[in-house]
């Protein structure tokens, strides 16, 4: 289970997150929408350590996440996570990408983490592209292949910010299969997303930010059917 | 007209004595480069990560190297440390003032290297559970390598050809060497034109490694 107290999160004078408070549990798939700088990346990166908070707790697994005492690199290997830039290796091949976590962060053999790798890229419907560097792989292909690379390290969450924002229309649905396929599996996953078919079908609830404030958070069908918050309503009118 | 009559033996005759002069030529622009190598990353990552004096080193070590001739970086530490009492052997002179002159041109090159790596390379090495230290020797070094083995290249050839200054502080490489026997049998020219020859071989025999060691090393 993921726990967010009270987080608030700046950037110098900048107040970016404004008092949060949220549970994700176990098999749960929520998915956060909301306009452009209203914090939903650095909600993600403050949960798996990338930044820094300044008031509030984040816990996972019952670890404080932002304790002084805990080993950061051991709460990443439990939350992988995907980019909004595909940032594949670009000097490894596919298997190597996915590969190379577990060899040298969790300890295991060359032979263990080949094997892993190839389940992973199987997975994601990689298989054909074993030993093809990034370079020659469409976005869509390195996106799955981050996925991949995430999964090889056998983590209890998931978190996504816009996999599929930087794609081509056109590659953006084997992105989303992919990620409906962890949810079916049961992964538990944060889904930060503009696409908002994938919001509503797929995720459990929805959570609406709004300047650094979750402003609404409920199932699918409360926040796009019957949203309370005027900058909810103001939101989904835009995109739709 | 043109009536100098060209001797050729007395550069065959001591043709070893030149060649193991340019092995000594090749050991010392080597291991300025491994120095420049070695010392060019440190300057770079201290400008890129630091601040103060420190930082303020590396830049003014950086620009003396880039900026100044090299013939004078050499005099520094040949004739320069000698007016404080240290006194360096010609091999050192040689070593050191290459050395200086690479890192300061390598940090430039490294620099650039790092800074041509997106900031998410890292960010996703991290978010995978790999310690700064794993995610930058494994995920963004091989990648900042790769950036500058061309111009690590370039700086080997340029080592080589920069050494030759190293007759200057009376210094034996192949350039000592030659000079040394050219005025002993007063066959100059023939001897200059055969240590051109000598560096051409070199030079081309390294840039012909650095391809096929490319060729090996980057297969993407
Ligand atoms: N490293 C940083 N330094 C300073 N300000 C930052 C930094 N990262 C983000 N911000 C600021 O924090 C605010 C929230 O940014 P964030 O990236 O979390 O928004 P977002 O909701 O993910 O937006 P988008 O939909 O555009 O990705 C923005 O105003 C942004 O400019
Ligand atoms: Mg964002």
């Amino acid at each position: 289970m993921i726990q967010i107290r009270d987080l608030h999160k700046y950037f110098g004078p900048l107040h970016v997150l404004k008092g949060i408070n949220l549970e994700v549990k176990k098999g749960e798939v929520l998915s956060v929408i909301g306009s452009s700088g209203s914090g939903k990346s650095t909600l993600l990166y403050c949960i798996n350590g990338l930044e820094t908070i300044q008031k509030g707790d984040i816990i996972v697994n019952d670890i404080h996440v932002h304790a002084k005492q805990t080993n950061l690199n051991q709460v990443r290997q439990k939350m992988g996570m995907v980019f909004q830039q595909w940032n594949s290796f670009p000097h490894l091949t596919a298997v190597e990408n996915v590969a190379l976590a577990p060899k040298i962060v969790k300890g295991k053999s060359k032979a263990e983490a080949r094997k892993i790798a190839l389940s992973q890229l199987e997975h994601v419907g990689l298989l054909d592209k074993v030993d093809a560097y990034p370079n020659a792989l469409s976005g869509g292909q390195q996106q799955r292949l981050a996925i991949a690379r995430a999964l090889a390290m056998e983590p209890d969450y998931m978190l996504f910010d816009e996999a599929t924002s930087a794609l081509d229309p056109e590659l953006v649905g084997e992105v989303l299969d992919t990620m409906r396929l962890l949810a079916e599996e049961g992964m538990t996953m944060i889904c930060v997303t503009h696409e908002m078919s994938f919001a509503r079908d797929v995720s459990d609830r929805v959570a609406f930010f709004h300047d650094g404030v979750m402003e609404e958070i409920g199932s699918p069908s409360q926040i796009f059917g019957a949203p309370q918050s005027e900058h909810t309503r103001k939101f989904l009118a835009k995109v739709r | 007209m043109f009536d100098y009559n060209f001797h050729w033996r007395p550069v065959l005759k001591t043709l070893p004595d030149l060649l193991d002069a340019a092995l000594l030529t090749l050991e010392v622009a080597i291991l300025a480069m491994l120095i420049g190598i070695v010392i060019g990353l440190c300057l770079a990552l201290i400008r890129l990560h630091m601040k103060g004096s420190l930082y303020w080193f590396a830049t003014s070590w950086v620009e003396l190297a880039r900026n100044t001739p090299a013939l004078f970086q050499l005099f520094f530490f040949g004739f320069g440390l000698g007016a404080f009492g240290l006194h360096l052997s010609p091999y050192l002179i040689v070593l050191t003032a290459l050395s200086f002159n690479c890192a300061g041109y390598l940090a430039e090159n490294f620099r650039g290297g790092f800074l041509a790596i997106p900031e998410t390379q890292m960010r996703s090495a991290r978010s995978l559970g790999m310690t700064a230290w794993q995610a930058y020797t494994r995920i963004v070094i091989p990648q900042v390598f790769r950036i500058v083995y061309h111009p690590i290249t370039n700086q080997i050839v340029w080592c080589v050809l920069m050494s030759s200054l190293g007759m200057l502080v009376g210094f034996r490489e192949l350039s000592g060497e030659t000079q040394f026997f050219a005025s002993r049998t007063f066959r100059i020219f023939e001897y200059f034109a055969a240590t051109a020859v000598i560096y051409y071989v070199i030079v081309k025999l390294i840039l012909v490694a650095s391809r096929i060691l490319a060729a090996r090393l980057f297969r993407y």
